[in-house]
């Protein structure tokens, strides 16, 4: 029974959400967007399950003076500090001089840009490391990398600039974009979107069932 | 149909408010020395049409522009469309509509309840009632969304082959599956990780369970658990949301029991993380170097992340598996890891880790759904380029 | 030094590399010019076809980490509509973006009143900040805005303030400008909005996504498109302004270069310990 009823839970409302799909009408509508409600509703809970998990994980290591416990002390003290002052401040966070936005603007907002810029240098390194040419596809490969890369800034246009005008790297990247690269990405997109249907017609149809646990 | 005209300068009033709001009015002291034009003549033919193949929650207003509605006239400066429940009012503004507008749909109305419409063109000059009002109206509500009937058709084609291609599999004809590298390198990966001693690294996407590509994610979870039970090596599965988080201890746990040691089962082995994008990524590539696993395994959603946990994971000499559908990170992948699983691959890894015949069957649906759309690709170019346009006109949803 | 070793280099000194070409245009502008490609040319043609003093829904949905490529052409689209007189509504579906979209477009409001052309909050813009729920707000707003945001990211009550009496759902909108960095963002918006609500729509994306919403362009989706800080300076030179994403497209080039020089040394050095190796 403990793995029945979440099947045949998972089935009616799975079934019952591809109809609303097709059906307007509001005996179906209603429920269905009811349904979706309920799932931000669930997710809202979720997090308190969430929360409560890095809470224990973390005072655990630090309880055990794990090797790492001091990165995980500026975890739970900066955790804890923000939901306090959050609750403290309530609507007023958004105040330009609240504490609240002295956190957003000083620490999140340069945390958050600093980690996205990593990528420029991580591009650079991977390019040097891992794109080799060992065949005529990977050569095909690199030498629209190349054009596109290039084909995308300015500096490529001005290399290629004695050139008539269709076939600078612009334009020629332009193509590529548009053309090869366009084709190519809906046939991927088109065999993603039918392994979609076909996990989600296992899971309806509760062929798939491990995320139900191991207890019978 | 009555002209119904009640209390007028009530409506002037509003329609200069409106007026004013959408800056079509400048006043001045210089434009009060200018005549005012005559008001606009009024607009025609207003007709109105229940929207098919909705929940009953629209109603499309047409009508003719007033014979005044130019730009270089100066005399309309737009419509103003009203909804009364009765042919005589009272009225409720629905919209005010910039001038050359022929068309409203009004969607903030009951279904199955009789309106009745007016639509009047205001200028410099003044308002002109409406010619004749409209109803009365009903928003009727459908059954079935007509138009997406050639979805329903794929979906019940596919469901059919699947279910098929399932039984037959079950009645022992197996269909073949090509080799996936990726996947095989899982086990090769995971029993690397035993010899040296060290933890292995999954991570199952960075999107909530509302994206398919986490539930596949988390399904190929079970079986790298079952792996880790069978190899006595710890697994690491940071999880960026709840209900990812929930399931993924449920996966694991479900792998260590089917493996037959559910008391290796270490709950602090999934830990949940942060939704945020960069927090996430900081925790992974905190776990790649401190506790250097020697096998990172990225199943799932991935968005800029993908560069900054492969490129990391490549400095501590881990092996690298990656699966995503999100195709823009692909490249990133691809270059980075040892193995990736390309798109549809990552929906078939489960089936083909856990080799169960239904499971399989499944996939040989899904090839020949393929070779059906495949064809109705070609057949619809075809008929484009002969003017038949059929096909395609089908296909269109709403 | 023998190329071979070059394949042992400490990544850190690319890194060096990247810095100092990114960070040296910054200092010193080269200056170089650029050529509007097609999908900004659509994008700025799009906004300039809309009525002057139409209402736009603009959902800039992105967070800091999006900033270098976000803003500028969040900002640049701004003015393109206020010089149109247009009315905006913005929207923000990314948790930790409300903060930096608000004062985004404070700072362009502030920019105007400077120059003489004020725009007024609650009449020219409302900024209905940040809710949750993903494509479920999208799909709520198609049932009324005021439903959907029931007040404004400064927690005025939304039917307070008078551009909101004029808008009820997608259909008080003559165009939607997407500004996204991700999930939940443009390719959303097109399923859930531009499909069922047929709400025209324009996109201004991170450069690493631009290539998935090309088919959405294609297709007539998309009216136009944005692609990154690339897309942003081409869009700032169409509209004749020297903002940051053209300020940032000399380091934008010289890294591409870079990565270009970093591809083909890669495989130099690859060929080059071939060669000697006998092969």
């Amino acid at each position: 029974m403990k793995r029945e009823l979440p099947l045949l839970i998972t089935a009616v409302i799975g079934l019952f959400m591809i109809l609303s799909f097709f059906v307007p009408h509001h005996v179906v509508s209603v429920p269905a967007d009811f349904l979706q409600q309920c799932a931000v509703i669930v997710v809202a809970f979720g997090y308190v399950l969430g929360g409560a998990n890095a809470l224990r994980v973390n005072l655990l290591s630090i309880a055990k003076r794990q090797s790492d416990w001091a990165y995980k002390l500026v975890l739970v003290v900066s955790l804890v500090a923000t939901v306090v002052i959050g609750l403290i401040e309530g609507r007023r966070w958004q105040a330009t001089d609240s504490v609240s936005m002295f956190l957003y603007n000083q620490l999140y907002s340069p945390m958050q840009a600093t980690m996205f810029s990593l990528l420029a240098f991580f591009i650079a390194s991977a390019a040097f490391r891992a794109f080799r040419i060992r065949t005529v596809e990977a050569g095909l490969l690199a030498v629209a990398a190349l054009i596109v890369m290039l084909g995308r800034v300015p500096i490529g246009n001005e290399m290629t600039s004695w050139l008539p005008e269709g076939l600078r790297m612009g334009p020629v990247q332009e193509w590529i974009m548009n053309v090869p690269q366009n084709a190519a990405k809906r046939a991927i997109l088109m065999g993603a979107a039918l392994g979609v249907m076909a996990t989600g017609l296992r899971i309806i149809l509760g062929i798939e069932r491990s995320y139900l646990g191991g207890g019978d | 149909m009555g002209n119904p005209t009640r209390s007028p300068r009530a409506l002037v009033r509003a329609i200069l408010v409106v007026m004013a709001c959408v800056g079509s009015v400048r006043t001045s002291a210089a434009d009060s020395a200018i005549p005012v034009p005559p008001a606009p003549a009024p607009p025609a033919g207003l007709t109105y049409e229940d929207v098919p193949n909705d929940a009953g929650s629209g109603i499309r207003l047409t009508w003719r522009r007033s014979p005044d509605d130019s730009v270089g006239l100066g005399r309309v400066n737009g419509y103003v469309l009203e909804r009364g429940t009765s042919p005589v009012g009272p009225w409720v503004l629905v919209d005010s509509l910039a001038l050359g507008t022929t068309e409203r749909v009004d969607q903030a109305m009951h279904r199955n309840t009789p309106y009745f419409y007016r639509v009047t063109a205001f200028g410099p000059g003044g308002s002109t009632p409406a010619l004749a009002n409209a109803g009365p109206a009903i928003a009727r509500e459908s059954w079935f969304n007509s138009t997406r009937a050639s979805v329903l058709t794929f979906l019940a084609s596919f469901f059919l082959l699947v279910l098929y291609f399932m039984s037959a599999a079950q009645s022992g004809r197996k269909p073949f599956v090509r080799r996936l590298a990726g996947i095989d390198a899982i086990e090769e990966a995971i029993g690397r990780a035993t010899e040296m001693g060290r933890p292995v690294l999954y991570v199952p996407g960075i999107q909530d369970i509302d994206d398919i590509q986490t539930v596949a994610g988390l399904v190929i979870l079970e079986s790298v658990a079952r792996l880790t039970a069978k190899y006595e090596t710890p697994i690491r599965v940071p999880v960026a949301y709840p209900i990812p988080f929930t399931i993924a201890q449920e996966m694991v746990k479900s792998g260590y029991l089917n493996a037959g040691r559910p008391e290796a089962y270490d709950p602090d082995s999934v830990t949940f993380v942060s939704p945020e994008q960069f927090a996430y990524v900081a925790k992974i590539t905190g776990i790649m170097l401190r506790d250097r696993p020697a096998a990172h395994i990225f199943m799932g959603a991935f968005f800029a992340e993908s560069l900054l946990l492969a490129e990391t994971g490549f400095t501590t000499g881990a092996i690298q598996v990656a699966g995503t559908a999100n195709v823009h990170q692909l490249a990133f992948f691809v270059v980075a890891c040892d193995y990736t699983l390309i798109g549809e691959e990552l929906y078939a890894a489960s089936a083909y880790l856990s080799g169960e015949p239904r499971l399989v069957g499944g996939l040989k649906g899904a090839d020949v759904l393929k070779l059906l759309i495949i064809v109705t690709i070609l057949v619809g170019c075809v008929l484009e380029t002969m003017g038949i346009r059929g096909l395609t006109t089908w296909m269109q949803t709403q | 030094m023998k190329l071979t070793a070059l394949e042992k280099l400490d990544r850190r000194w690319l890194f060096l590399i990247v810095a100092l070409l990114v960070l040296g245009p910054m200092l010193r502008p080269i200056g170089l010019p650029l050529v509007p490609s097609r999908p900004v040319r659509m994008f700025h043609d799009a906004i300039a076809s809309i009525p002057d003093g139409s209402i736009v829904l603009m959902s800039c949905d992105y967070d800091p980490g999006g900033k270098p490529e976000m803003v500028p052409m969040t900002k640049t689209a701004l003015r393109q509509l206020w010089d149109k007189h247009c009315r905006v509504v913005i929207t923000c579906l990314w948790t930790g973006g409300s903060g930096l979209v608000d004062e985004t477009v404070e700072a362009v409001a502030v920019e105007r009143r400077a120059e003489g052309k004020p725009v007024v909050y609650g009449v020219d813009y409302v900024d209905l900040g940040y809710k949750a729920g993903y494509e479920a707000v999208m799909v709520l707003m198609g049932k009324g805005i005021h439903n959907a945001f029931p007040q404004d990211h400064h927690a005025n009550p939304t039917s307070s303030l008078p551009l909101m009496k004029d808008v009820r759902d997608y259909s008080s909108f003559v165009m939607l400008v997407n500004i996204s960095a991700g999930y939940p963002g443009t390719k959303e918006w097109v399923q859930q909005v531009n499909s069922r609500f047929h709400l025209p729509m324009v996109s201004g994306c991170t450069a690493v996504s631009a290539p998935e919403y090309y088919p959405y362009l294609q297709a007539g989706q998309l009216r136009g498109l944005l692609g990154g800080m690339a897309g942003a300076a081409e869009y700032e030179k169409l509209r004749g302004e020297k903002g940051l994403a053209t300020k940032g497209m000399d380091a934008q080039s010289l890294a591409h270069a870079f990565v270009a020089l970093c591809i083909v040394m890669g495989n130099v050095v690859q060929w080059s310990k071939r060669g000697g190796g006998g092969a």
